[in-house]
């Protein structure tokens, strides 16, 4: 590439010789998006950034360049706590427990969706 | 007509400009930023390439005024063709840019004529997201370390003598409205508007900076070896 770069004393424009990368990686971020038709959000996927405003901008830049949202997420990966898929197991409950299920009544018309 | 073609150079231009990030960016999610920037840029060009194609009546399409035009007939800014250098340069650039284009479209999109209306229509939502995206970084640079705040401030100082431009020739903006946006922007980051009044013009009347030159030389070098070619 034939484009300068400003040097300034005791830098190099050489990219490889550059100053060190900053002490603190950037946070990750999961995404979610609604649709423009959708109910509820979806994960999508995933990306680092340093605060929210910038997650957010590069959410609709990585995730959302074909116009899919109408609604869009970020959360702090750090802030999502999650069951570990081992464990799952002891805390969902296990489909055997029929009486707790009000499938033998008749919701009425009126009534509408429940 | 020349305002047209002033207007698809400075997109066109700035485009092949950013396509330059591609892979070097310093984060992944900036590398796409910039790449999608540089897609809507290419995006508006290709609108107006088209529409001044229609209302000159030559057949010329958008490849023959991209490709096909030297140097002296391309009308873009002096601003967008001055090199990347390092992000925050390119950064300062796009700030100076984007708050020129969000009042151009503004102006435009009450164009009687419908079809400019209506490019300036789409173009100025994609210059609010631009401007956005700039001044977020113009203001994380500025206030950031030691270093980026050098940088940045460089930036201002060596990019300042090329917006004069914007106010003055075919395709102008008012000076008021920009000067409040780019001030409030530097307000939070910390940096210095330059006392030099030094200003630099000619890229609307098609006398460039030594940069263009090679810039059109890498763009157009295919269309110009293989004349006519298809993918």
């Amino acid at each position: 590439m034939t484009y300068e770069v400003p040097v300034a004393p005791g830098e190099s424009a050489n990219i490889d010789e550059g100053t060190e990368l900053s002490a603190e990686p950037w946070p990750m971020w999961e995404v979610f998006v609604r649709a423009q038709r959708g109910l509820s959000h979806v994960h999508i996927g995933s990306l680092h950034a340093a605060d929210a405003e910038s997650a957010l901008q590069n959410a609709r830049d990585v995730y959302t360049r074909r116009g899919e949202g109408a609604s869009l997420w970020v959360v702090r990966s750090s802030e999502i706590h999650a069951f570990d898929p081992e464990d799952i197991s002891e805390y969902v409950e296990a489909n055997e427990k029929v009486y707790r299920l009000a499938t033998t009544y008749d919701i009425p018309d009126e009534v509408g969706q429940m | 007509m020349e305002a047209l073609l002033a207007h698809g150079d400075d997109n066109l231009v700035l485009a092949q400009r950013l396509g330059a990030w591609i892979s070097n960016a310093p984060e992944l999610e900036e590398d796409i930023a910039l790449g999608n920037i540089a897609l809507d840029h290419l995006g508006v060009a290709r609108a107006l390439y088209t529409l001044a194609g229609e209302i000159e009546g030559k057949s010329r399409t958008e490849d023959d005024y991209a490709m096909r035009r030297a140097e002296r007939e391309f009308l873009n800014l002096l601003l967008v063709e001055q090199p990347n250098g390092d992000f925050a340069r390119t950064m300062v650039r796009a700030l100076f840019f984007d708050a020129y284009q969000v009042e151009l479209w503004a102006m435009l999109a009450g164009s009687d004529e419908e079809a400019m209306a209506g490019i300036a229509g789409r173009a100025a939502k994609e210059a609010a997201y631009h401007l956005r995206h700039s001044s977020a970084w113009v203001i994380r640079l500025g206030d950031g370390t030691e270093e980026s705040h050098r940088r940045a401030q460089t930036a201002v100082d060596d990019l300042w003598r090329f917006t004069g431009e914007l106010f003055e020739g075919p395709g102008h903006v008012g000076r008021e409205r920009w000067q409040a946006t780019i001030q409030d922007v530097l307000d939070e980051s910390g940096l210095r508007l330059p006392d030099d009044p030094y200003q630099r013009s000619g890229g609307r009347r098609g006398l460039h900076s030594e940069h263009l030159g090679p810039l059109l030389a890498e763009m157009q070098w295919m269309q110009r070896s293989y004349p006519g070619l298809q993918w």
